[in-house]
């Protein structure tokens, strides 16, 4: 275990250097340099640009060297926790991204053990009582559940809670606690609003793990193994439980990683619709206003929490199953 | 010759095929012997893939009407100017928000008319909440015809005409529903936005399955270092939540660029990501055929590598990558959809329907008007459409198997 798990580690370092350079790329994609168009920026508002300020920036990002030194001081800041500058908030980046990242982590997480917490019994259940009312029924709303885009159940849920109940459903806290430090009373809060974002994006994933959860489980349940369960006389759900269901797991934890990626990238947007205190809204600002630093470090963020999210789901699958470390 | 020539019957054929009751009914493969005298269950075995496909994808009755939706969608796409009763920019500020007119065949007074209608719209401004408010105005007939005259428009770009399928004549109009912010009408507005949205989608997956059918195909046939590298990099790009890499992504794209050059640039933006996906069914079908004995044996006769691939594995594979295609386009939707509604894909006067979603952003204009959602309802069936007919599609893909 020790030795598969130095092995994935390894194999890490790779995929981390890459997720890098694509995030490089995403800062320098807008045309220009950014800091030209900081400049003409603060020209067009009237503010004093200072030359020394400028010197100082240019001399920092390495921005008058080559792309591979620029590349370098990037990554070199990023190893001291430096993320660069946002030019729009006038702060340093990792000022902005650490608090709103642990947000849509919490989102990430919470809705990825909600869509698992629904979909295993009703997979199961559908796939046991194949064909049943109740296969039908989760059938049709998991296709449902698939086809309707999140940002349009959160419309649709904000629309029917302002037009009918007078509520405004939106932010992830209550107005007093907004800027409160760290409370339990914050954390209940917290709570309080969080169903509503993690069920919207839960719906949609949900259903296609219904899916796979049925699909999996009816290819199990025919095999031999389980006809031997069943004649040795075990009570039907242990036979059900604790064979096949194992088994069909399996696919499930070792894509948790990318099932994480898809909550992520549909979260992002229902995060902008209900006006999240999260990286959603936060990168579609920073890219809106070209502030890139804030916009590639929020995306290399959100891809290095996947990673991680895929190495805590493949080791757990080598815990779950020996075959796979032994390979 | 063949006349005379009694039906076979085969032991071999799949159950379906033998007839319940005395003649070859409407079963999954019977049929009524054709002109060379063989029936259906033996056309069976001389009949192509395609064949079979087709056969077997016409047994999922969902599937059928998905495919027919999606065939529906595109001719709404193809002839929006004539299936929409107005420009897809005229608009009207007497019209802001107005209610959908529904059409009648029975009057105020109860009685008959053979040909539906609707009633005029007269608006007053409520004094205390200086609200706009549209009554239905009973004196006013307008008697809904097709065929009628309408702005002129180029069919196909090609054919000037001036008919437009629906509409009403004289000062009426009709807004089946309802109207938007610039007192647009919403059916035109969706139909319009049906063609970019349609299109959009179908080009980019077409450029991902470009890129996804050579770099998966390479990854796949030749196996090895270059393989291990495509697969690192599907991996990487695959770690990127879409929608955050898409939004970041579409930084690149000035804000001063023509409507035609976003509309080029959110595709190619959209294909960056979606080949992956692509690239991964391509690869699998290859290495899973790269063993096959048909393989094996075209290298054994000295067959090119081109040949190889082109003339004996990708014929055998396509029916598969057809269907992976169409599971892939609904994501390719909801991108463009997701993108414009953020407002950072196509920007009006384009419209699509995530532009047209763009303006039910705002809640309080959905509840004054939640006919503004109506784009959201198009982007389902679409998505449906095309997951129960790559549904249909993969099941039927491997017509061979069981």
């Amino acid at each position: 275990m020790l030795q598969y798990t130095a092995r994935r580690l390894v194999v890490l370092i790779p995929t981390l250097f890459a997720i890098s350079i694509i995030a490089f790329v995403i800062i320098q994609l807008p045309p220009g340099d950014y800091l030209t168009s900081y400049i003409s920026q603060l020209a067009a508002n009237g503010e004093q640009v200072d030359q020394s300020t400028i010197q100082g920036l240019q001399e920092q990002y390495g921005l008058n060297k080559p792309i591979y030194v620029q590349y370098a001081k990037w990554m070199g800041g990023l190893l001291r926790g430096d993320f660069g500058y946002s030019f729009d908030w006038r702060r340093p980046v990792s000022m902005l991204l650490w608090n709103r990242l642990a947000l849509t982590a919490i989102i990430g997480v919470s809705t990825l053990l909600l869509t698992w917490l629904i979909a295993f019994p009703i997979g199961i259940l559908s796939a046991v009582r194949q064909y049943s009312i109740g296969d039908y029924v989760a059938t049709f709303v998991a296709f449902i559940g698939v086809a309707i885009p999140e940002f349009l159940t959160a419309l649709v849920l904000m629309w029917v809670a302002f037009a009918y109940f007078n509520q405004s459903v939106g932010g992830l806290f209550s107005g007093n606690f907004v800027d409160a430090p760290w409370s339990w009373d914050r954390v209940l809060d917290l709570l309080s609003h969080l169903w509503i974002p993690v069920i919207i994006i839960g719906v949609n994933h949900t259903a296609g793990l219904i899916r796979t959860m049925r699909a999996n489980l009816l290819d199990e349940l025919h095999k031999p193994y389980v006809v031997t369960a069943r004649a040795k006389g075990l009570p039907e759900w242990k036979v059900i439980l604790k064979y096949p269901v194992r088994v069909a797991l399996n696919p499930f934890v070792s894509t948790a990683g990318w099932t994480l990626a898809g909550i992520l990238s549909g979260s992002a947007i229902v995060e902008q619709v209900l006006n999240l205190p999260t990286t959603g809204p936060l990168n579609l600002r920073a890219v809106l206003s070209q502030d890139m630093f804030l916009a590639g470090s929020i995306i290399l963020m959100l891809a290095v929490l996947t990673v991680v999210g895929t190495l805590i789901s493949d080791l757990l699958l080598a815990w779950l199953d020996p075959r796979i470390r032994l390979q | 010759m063949t006349a005379t020539t009694p039906p076979l019957r085969l032991t071999g054929a799949p159950p379906s095929a033998v007839p319940t009751g005395g003649l070859p009914s409407d079963g999954d493969w019977a049929f009524e012997p054709d002109e060379t005298g063989i029936a259906q269950e033996d056309r069976v075995f001389v009949a192509s893939p395609w064949k079979l496909v087709w056969w077997k994808f016409r047994k999922h009755r969902l599937a059928v009407v998905a495919a027919l939706t999606v065939i529906a969608l595109y001719f709404v796409a193809g002839f929006a100017e004539f299936l929409a009763p107005y420009d897809a920019n005229a608009y009207s500020a007497a019209l802001t928000y107005a209610p959908p007119t529904t059409p009648h065949v029975f009057d105020a007074e109860g009685n008959f008319h053979a040909r539906p209608f609707v009633y005029g719209l007269s608006q007053t401004v409520e004094p205390t909440a200086l609200r706009r408010v549209f009554t239905i105005d009973t004196s006013k007939r307008y008697e809904i015809g097709l065929f009628v005259q309408g702005s002129p428009y180029k069919l196909m770009g090609l054919i000037p005409w001036d008919r437009h399928l629906y509409g009403v004549s004289g000062d009426g109009v009709i807004l089946l529903a309802g109207a938007d912010r610039l007192g647009q009408d919403m059916v035109s507005r969706v139909i319009f936005g049906t063609r970019i949205s349609m299109t959009i989608s179908l080009i980019s997956i077409f450029v991902s399955f470009v890129l996804g059918v050579i770099l998966g195909g390479v990854s796949g046939y030749y196996g090895g270092t270059i393989d291990n590298a495509i697969q690192r990099l599907i991996e990487v790009l695959r770690s990127f939540p879409h929608i955050p890499l898409w939004i970041a992504l579409s930084a690149a794209v000035p804000k001063n660029w023509s409507a035609l050059k976003t509309y080029f640039a959110i595709l190619i933006i959209l294909s960056i990501v979606n080949w992956t996906g692509l690239a991964r069914v391509v690869r699998g079908r290859f290495l899973a055929m790269r063993e096959e004995d048909f393989v094996t044996a075209a290298r054994l006769v000295g067959s090119s590598e081109r040949r190889i691939i082109f003339r004996h594995m990708l014929p055998s594979f396509a029916s598969h990558i057809i269907a992976s295609i169409s599971l892939a386009i609904p994501g390719s939707i909801i991108g463009e959809t997701s993108l414009s509604f953020l407002g950072i894909g196509l920007r009006p006067p384009v419209v699509s329907w995530g532009v047209l979603l763009q303006q039910a952003q705002n809640i309080r204009s959905v509840s004054q008007a939640p006919w503004l959602l109506l784009p959201g309802l198009l982007v389902v069936v679409a998505v449906l459409a095309f997951n129960f007919l790559g549904d249909g599609l993969r099941d039927a893909a491997d017509p061979y198997a069981r």
